[in-house]
């Protein structure tokens, strides 16, 4: 039981993808404008990650050793297809919001990373376990930091205006150099946290 | 003047990495010394200039027909992987010395986001040719190249500065990139 | 089970295997979510023609009218609006290719007279976050119940009325562009539909 535990607490804090890892920055910095993109990321990440861990750990012995990377890719990009296609049909919305971040998701080290690292090792239950709480700990990353943006940048979160229609916000942390400054920050505050332990 | 456009908007303008977030990973992962970023730089242009010719050629000529735009990123990713695997077996019976040099990034550049978001992006040009894809691919190399190699001249100065025990590592890094992509926002309204 | 070795006939099979299924796997989910992908993008125009035009009870959508632009291979949109058989108002999706990143489209919406009622945007790629401030706020209101008439839609750097967006100068300038475009096509089709 312990074990699960472990298992499950680990993706979000001791090894979380984002502020330990350093994995999918891509998407961290580049869809965190409002909170409510940076859970859509997150959720749609996680999605992708728990499936692909599921497959890969039900496959792993199908799979000669020297292919297997590009046979996870493989599992990982119709996972990513699938998520684009439902975002399409069912929330055009945030398909407009996240745009080419989406196809990207394949390209997220977190995903492969885990599938390499963990799925291709463990049994299905225990892969379920470790994507949830991976995933879990890149979608809080993804709103923490789209929360802040969204609050500094916009004067609201997840849409709900704070400070009055025409409050003057720090228009800089809606703009590129303003995802890396909050990250930077965001992750001294992390470390500050942690090290204190 | 067309062609000038795209090049001076894909270093400068809408710098990939410091606008538009792609590549972020071996931008902050292999920036520490200025020799391995020039390494990076290297393989990252080599690899994204072919992969954009070989993905764009097969979109326009095999998916498009076919009806098959839904296997886009399956495609693409798989194109980017092969090819990766072959520069390094090419490179490594043609040129040992060269794949002294860049060898041990090759295998990086598959999960490297920049490339595949490249060859996406290319697809989404106004009147897109395939010259006009790879000059496109081949100047945002370029400016990956630009940044990387300005980001880690910075860091190596960096490790001489006394920085508060939070902000050392990843937070000083980020707070340096941030503080270059604010200097690139200058060049909005070039183009 | 044991792991497969890696054999060269092993590993042609289980890659091609894999690739086999997520192609047909893909094959599928692109059938299934066809439907519902075209009703999004068609649910999405209807919305935003009833937010851009006045109360209207006939089905703009049923009407609508590809127009030409000069110099362009994309054409604009017209959607008609009629109350009670009346013109209450015409939608019209325009784009500009002026913006930052390319691409803006909207949905203008004009009354009978040519003033504004609202706009919507359609399409953007503009910086993430400067993008969003065209569709809300204070940029959007400066637009409403003008008449591009007497309002000139160019922005107040280049001599026109318009607020630009803070470090959004070019976004703004297409902003601009595409609702000019818009009333250019208005004003040389209205009559078609007034009955």
């Amino acid at each position: 039981m312990n074990n699960i535990k472990q298992i499950f607490f680990k993706g979000i804090i001791k090894e979380n993808p984002v502020f330990v890892m350093l994995l999918g920055m891509c998407p961290t910095l580049g869809v965190t404008t409002t909170a409510y993109n940076g859970l859509g990321m997150g959720i749609a990440t996680m999605f992708v990650l728990i499936m692909s861990n599921i497959v890969v750990s039900l496959i792993k012995n199908l799979i000669p050793n020297k292919v297997r990377i590009p046979a996870f890719i493989v599992v990982i990009a119709s996972f990513v297809t699938i998520v684009e296609m439902i975002l399409e049909a069912f929330i055009p919305f945030l398909y407009d919001q996240l745009g080419i971040f989406i196809p990207l998701i394949v390209v997220n080290c977190v995903i492969l990373g885990r599938a390499e690292a963990f799925a291709s090792k463990n049994n299905v239950y225990h892969s379920i376990i470790d994507g949830l709480g991976m995933g879990l700990g890149f979608t809080l990353a993804l709103t923490v930091l789209g929360a802040t943006r969204e609050i500094l940048g916009s004067g609201s979160i997840f849409n709900l205006v704070l400070f009055g229609e025409n409050a003057n916000t720090i228009l800089l942390f809606i703009l590129p150099p303003g995802a890396f400054i909050a990250l930077a920050y965001l992750s001294a505050i992390y470390n500050k946290l942690t090290l204190k332990n | 003047m067309q062609y000038l456009i795209i090049i001076i908007s894909a270093i400068f303008v809408n710098n990939i990495v410091l606008s538009q977030f792609l590549g972020i990973c071996p931008f902050l992962g292999v920036s520490k010394k200025l020799p391995t970023a020039l390494g990076m730089t290297g393989a990252v242009t080599f690899v994204m200039t072919l992969a954009t010719m070989v993905t764009y050629l097969m979109h326009s000529y095999l998916l498009v027909p076919l009806g098959l735009e839904y296997l886009r990123t399956i495609t693409f990713i798989l194109v980017i992987a092969t090819l990766v695997q072959m520069v390094e077996i090419v490179l490594k019976k043609v040129s040992p010395q060269m794949y002294q040099a860049l060898g041990v990034f090759l295998p990086l550049i598959t999960t490297n986001c920049a490339v595949l978001g490249v060859a996406i992006l290319a697809l989404g040009m106004e009147d897109a040719t395939l010259i006009k894809a790879m000059v496109f691919a081949f100047s945002n190399a370029l400016g990956f190249g630009l940044a990387i190699i300005i980001f880690s001249s910075i860091r190596e100065q960096l490790e001489l500065v006394n920085i508060p025990k939070g902000m050392q590592g990843v937070p000083i890094a980020l707070l340096v990139a941030g503080l270059l992509s604010l200097a690139f926002m200058g060049f909005v309204g070039m183009v | 089970m044991k792991k497969l070795e890696s054999t060269f006939f092993n590993m042609i099979i289980s890659l091609t295997l894999v690739t086999l299924i997520a192609g047909v796997s893909l094959a599928y989910m692109n059938e299934l979510t066809k439907g519902p992908k075209a009703e999004a993008r068609k649910q999405k125009q209807i919305k935003a023609i009833q937010t851009v035009l006045p109360e209207i009870t006939n089905d703009p959508f049923a009407e609508k009218q590809a127009i030409a632009v000069e110099g362009e291979k994309d054409s604009l949109f017209v959607f008609p609006g009629l109350k009670n058989d009346k013109l209450a108002g015409i939608a019209i999706s325009t784009f500009s290719k002026k913006g930052y990143n390319g691409l803006i489209k909207l949905m203008v919406g004009f009354t009978g007279k040519g003033n504004i009622h609202n706009i919507v945007v359609l399409e953007q790629k503009e910086t993430p976050g400067l993008g969003t401030k065209m569709t809300s706020g204070s940029f959007l209101k400066q637009f409403i119940d003008k008449n591009p008439e007497n309002f000139d839609l160019k922005v107040k750097k280049d001599g026109g009325m318009v607020d630009a967006i803070t470090g959004a100068t070019i976004s703004s300038r297409a902003f601009g562009d595409a609702v000019q475009t818009a009333y250019n096509t208005f004003v040389n089709e209205k009559k078609n539909f007034e009955k």
